[in-house]
C-alpha cells in the first residue's frame, strides 16, 4: 500500500472511532442525566403511542418548525430530506452485496446530491442577511454549512468533473469496514471528498449536530402527561426539612 | 379567530439592558435557606451549582447542548416583541448560560471563538440578572422550536444558580418569605384570612339573600380549595364565585390558614424552595382529612401543583386524579346538572379570555374555562388564534417579574396581549390567574384597553341562580 492509502486509512480509524465513542459518551451523559420532573409543553399526549406520533410528527415532518418558521422549514425539511437520500445512496458503497431498494436509489441519490446545494445556501444566505439570525450566529454555525458545502461539491465533481472508479471506491470502503485496509482510488476529487467527511464525523459529536440525538431525549416533547395519574418518581429527590416552614399562622 | 398580525421590531441593541429588578434583602433570603449576599467565592459556587443542576436536569443538557441557533424561536417572545432587546430572543437568552456551560463544560471550550464561549465575569453574571429576570418562563418558546427547547428551563437554572451564590430578586424572594411566615404571599396573618371571608359571606348574603359559607379550616371537609391569596382580597368576585359554586352543588369544602396560598414562588427560584412550599398544602389536606384538593385561579401554582405527587408524594389518602383544577370542577358539576344559570346577569359584558401561560403550556385546562364562560355570559369572543391557547402571550408579569421597578418590562412584556385584547370587543376581560389579572390590570391602564380584569369564577358566579339549589 502506497504511503498516501496508509494515512487515510489510519485516519479513517481515527475518524471513526472520535465519532463513535464521541456520540456514544454524548447519548450515554444525556441517558444517565435524570428528568426530575414530569414537563412536557401541553396539551400533550396521556399514551405511549400518542408521544411516539408526536416525535415522529417533529423528526419526519418537523412540525414545530413548520409552526414556527415556513421558509426555514421549507429549506430545512428539504436540506434533511436531500441528506437522507444521500446517505442512504451512500450504502452502495458499504454493503455487499448492495441490496436491491439502494442500488434503485442511485439516481434520484445524484439529483439529492445537486439538489441539496440549494437548501444548504438558503441556510448559508439566511445567517448572513436576516438581522435576528446573523446576530445568534457563532462562527461554528457558518463553517458547518461550509463544510456541508464543500462535500456536496466535491462530491458532486467526481460526477461531473473528473470521473472517480467507484469499484476501487467500494473495495477502499469494504477494506475500512472488514478491518482489511486496502489502497485508496487515485482521484483528487475522492482525496478532497473523503477528507471533508472525516471532518465532519470528528467534528459531529462536540456540536450541535448532536441534535440528530438530542430531538429524542427532549423532555418537553417525549414525555407523557401523565403525572396525576401515575406518580412520577423524580430519582434524585430529597426529603423536605420540613422543621423549617412550621411557624404559619394557624391549621 | 383569524391570525393576529405581529410586527418583529428591529433589533435595538442593548436596549432594556439596565432594567434591572431590585435586589433581594439579606433577611429575606436568610428566611428561605439562601445567602443574604453575593458569597465570597461565588464564581466557584456558581460553577458547582451548575454542574450540580447539568446532573439533574436532563433538560438543561439536552438543552444546551443541541441548539441550532435556528432563530424559529427568536421572534416568538413576548419580552422580545415588546422590547426589540436582542437578548430578550429566547435563543440569545439561552446563550447566556450556554457560553458559560461551552466554556467551562465542553471542548469548545478551547476553542472559545468557533463557538461563543465565555468565563463568568461579573459582566456576565450582571447580564443574567438582567436577562433571566426579564423572561416570566412562559414557554412560548419552547412551542415553536424543533426540539422543544424550553428556554424557561434555562432561565430556572440560572435563577437557581444565581440564587445559590446570594443573588435574587426582591420581589420573589419577598414573597417565599412571607409564605413561610404567613401561609400566603401577601404576609395576611389567619385571623385576617377568616374575618375576610366572613365579609364576603355578607356580601353574598346581602346581594342574593342566601347564606353561603366560606369556611376555614375545617376538618372532614370533603375538598380543599387552595385559592391564590389574592383571590380572598383582591379578586372578590371569584372568591364568592367559588363559595356559590360549593354552595350550589352541596359539596363540603374549606380553606385552610396553613395553606391559604396556591401560589408557589419556588417554581420562579429554585427547588428547594419549591418543594418547600408545596408541602405545606398537603400537610394541610392531610391535618384536615380531605378527599380532594382543588386549586383556585392561578397560573403557575397549577404548574407546580401537577408536580405534587412527584414533589411530596406519594399522596395516596386523596381520590385520583389529584389534584384537581376549579374549572375542571365546576365544568364536571355543570355537566351533572347541578346549576342553574342566568346568562343574562352579565349582559352587560361582552367577554373574552386570556390563557395564563402556566395553564396553557403546561398542563391545560384549555376548555374548561371557555365552557364555564359560555355557560355564563351571551358574548364571548375569542382573541387572535396565535395568541391564545398553547401559542398565547405571557400577560408581562409572570415568572417573578411583577414588582413596581419592573413596570418597564412589565407593560413591553405586554404588549402582544394588549394588542391582542385591542382584535376584539371585549369590556370584560376573563382569565384564571391572580398574577395575570394583577398585571392585566395595568396594562388595561396602561394599553387603554377598556376591560374589566377578572376570573372565570368571577363571571360564573355572578350568573350562577344561588336557589335552584340540586344535589348530585
Ligand atoms: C434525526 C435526525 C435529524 C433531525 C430530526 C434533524 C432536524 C433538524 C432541524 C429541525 C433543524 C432546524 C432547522 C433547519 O435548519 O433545518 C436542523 C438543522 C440542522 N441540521 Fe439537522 N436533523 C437531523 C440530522 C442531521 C444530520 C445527520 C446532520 C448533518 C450531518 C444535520 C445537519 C443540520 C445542520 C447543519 C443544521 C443547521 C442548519 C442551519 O444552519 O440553519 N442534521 N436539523
Ligand atoms: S419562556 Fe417566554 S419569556 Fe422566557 S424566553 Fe421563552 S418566550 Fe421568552
Ligand atoms: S428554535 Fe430551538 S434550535 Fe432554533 S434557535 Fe431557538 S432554541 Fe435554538
Amino acid at each position: 500500500m502506497d504511503s498516501v492509502s496508509l494515512i487515510f486509512n489510519v485516519l479513517a480509524y481515527l475518524a471513526l472511532a472520535i465519532f463513535w465513542v464521541g456520540v456514544g459518551y454524548r447519548l450515554w451523559v444525556w441517558a444517565e442525566t435524570p428528568v426530575p420532573l414530569k414537563i412536557p409543553t401541553t396539551p400533550a399526549p396521556e399514551t405511549l403511542s400518542g408521544v411516539t406520533a408526536r416525535m415522529a410528527g417533529e423528526v419526519v415532518l418537523f412540525r414545530s418548525l413548520f409552526r414556527g418558521d415556513k421558509a426555514l422549514w421549507l429549506g430545512g425539511w428539504t436540506f434533511h430530506g436531500a441528506l437522507l437520500l444521500i446517505l442512504l445512496k451512500h450504502l452502495r458503497y458499504f454493503l455487499f452485496p448492495v441490496p436491491a431498494w439502494i442500488a434503485g436509489l442511485n439516481h434520484i441519490g445524484v439529483y439529492a446530491g445537486e439538489f441539496i446545494l440549494i437548501p444548504l445556501l438558503f441556510l448559508l444566505v439566511r445567517r448572513f442577511t436576516l438581522e435576528q439570525v446573523r446576530y445568534i450566529s457563532v462562527l461554528s454555525d457558518y463553517l458547518v454549512l461550509l463544510l456541508l458545502i464543500g462535500i456536496a461539491l466535491t462530491g458532486l465533481a467526481m460526477k461531473f468533473v473528473a470521473g472517480v472508479d467507484v469499484v476501487a471506491v467500494k473495495a477502499f470502503m469494504l477494506g475500512i469496514i472488514t478491518l482489511s485496509p486496502t489502497a485508496m482510488p487515485a482521484s483528487t476529487w475522492f482525496l478532497f471528498h473523503f477528507s471533508l467527511v472525516l471532518l465532519l464525523l470528528v467534528y459531529f459529536p462536540f456540536s450541535k449536530l448532536l441534535h440528530a440525538g438530542g430531538v429524542f431525549v427532549s423532555p418537553t416533547r417525549n414525555q407523557r402527561d401523565d403525572g396525576r395519574i401515575r406518580r412520577y418518581v423524580n430519582p434524585w429527590d430529597y426529603p423536605a426539612e420540613s422543621g423549617e416552614v412550621t411557624t404559619f399562622g394557624g391549621g | 379567530m383569524a391570525d393576529m398580525k405581529i410586527e418583529v421590531p428591529r433589533l435595538q441593541r442593548d436596549a432594556f439592558a439596565d432594567k434591572q429588578c431590585h435586589r433581594a434583602h439579606a433577611d429575606h433570603m436568610e428566611t428561605i435557606n439562601l445567602p443574604p449576599e453575593l458569597v465570597d467565592n461565588w464564581q466557584q459556587r456558581a460553577l458547582e451549582k451548575m454542574e450540580q443542576l447539568l446532573g439533574r436536569y436532563r433538560s438543561l443538557r439536552d438543552y444546551l447542548d443541541i441548539c441550532v441557533r435556528c432563530g424559529s424561536c427568536a421572534d416568538k417572545c413576548p419580552f422580545f416583541l415588546g422590547t426589540g432587546d436582542p437578548k430578550n430572543m429566547p435563543v440569545a437568552r439561552a446563550e447566556l448560560l450556554r457560553k458559560v456551560y461551552r466554556y467551562y463544560f465542553t471542548a469548545a471550550g478551547w476553542l472559545p471563538d468557533l463557538g461563543r464561549a465565555e468565563p463568568l465575569t461579573e459582566e456576565v453574571l450582571n447580564e443574567w440578572y438582567t436577562y433571566f429576570y426579564q423572561c416570566s418562563e412562559c414557554r412560548r418558546c419552547s412551542v415553536f422550536c424543533p426540539y422543544g427547547i424550553d428556554t424557561a428551563e434555562i432561565t430556572m437554572a440560572a435563577r437557581e444558580i444565581m440564587a445559590s451564590i446570594g443573588v435574587a430578586n426582591k420581589y420573589i424572594t419577598e414573597v417565599l418569605a412571607n409564605v413561610y411566615r404567613t401561609g400566603n404571599n401577601i404576609g395576611i396573618p389567619a385571623p385576617a384570612w377568616a374575618d375576610n371571608l366572613e365579609f364576603l359571606e355578607d356580601d353574598i348574603q346581602e346581594d342574593t339573600g342566601v347564606d353561603v359559607k366560606m369556611p376555614v379550616d375545617q376538618e372532614g371537609a370533603d375538598v380543599l380549595l387552595v385559592p391564590p391569596s389574592a383571590d380572598n382580597f383582591v379578586n372578590l368576585d371569584t372568591m364568592m364565585g367559588y363559595g356559590k359554586v360549593f354552595h350550589a352543588a352541596g359539596i363540603s369544602w374549606t380553606t385552610a390558614t396553613y395553606a391559604s396560598e396556591a401560589a408557589n414562588f419556588g417554581l420562579f427560584l429554585d427547588f428547594n424552595n419549591m418543594k418547600k412550599v408545596n408541602k405545606r398544602i398537603i400537610d394541610a389536606a392531610r391535618r384536615l382529612k380531605v378527599k380532594r384538593i382543588v386549586f383556585g385561579e392561578c397560573g403557575h401554582a397549577w404548574r407546580v401543583a401537577l408536580y405534587m405527587n412527584t414533589l411530596n408524594g406519594p399522596l395516596d389518602f386523596l381520590e385520583v386524579p389529584n389534584p384537581i383544577h376549579c374549572t375542571e370542577f365546576t365544568l364536571d358539576l355543570l355537566k351533572r346538572g347541578a346549576f342553574k344559570l342566568d346568562k343574562s346577569a352579565n349582559d352587560e359584558y361582552v367577554v373574552t379570555y386570556h390563557d395564563p401561560c402556566n395553564i396553557a403550556r403546561a398542563g391545560g385546562p384549555l376548555e374548561p374555562p371557555r365552557e364555564l364562560i359560555r355557560a355564563s355570559c351571551n358574548r364571548f369572543e375569542e382573541m387572535p388564534e396565535n395568541t391564545t391557547r398553547i401559542n398565547t402571550f405571557c400577560c408581562g408579569g409572570g415568572g417573578g417579574l411583577l414588582s413596581d421597578e419592573h413596570m418597564d418590562v412589565r407593560m413591553a412584556g405586554a404588549k402582544m396581549r394588549a394588542m391582542a385584547v385591542q382584535t376584539t370587543n371585549a369590556n370584560y376581560l376573563a382569565t384564571m390567574c391572580a398574577i395575570c389579572k394583577a398585571q392585566l390590570k395595568k396594562v388595561n391602564t396602561h394599553y387603554k384597553l377598556g376591560v374589566e380584569v377578572e376570573g372565570v369564577h368571577g363571571l360564573f358566579g355572578r350568573a350562577l341562580v344561588l336557589n335552584g339549589n340540586q344535589e348530585v
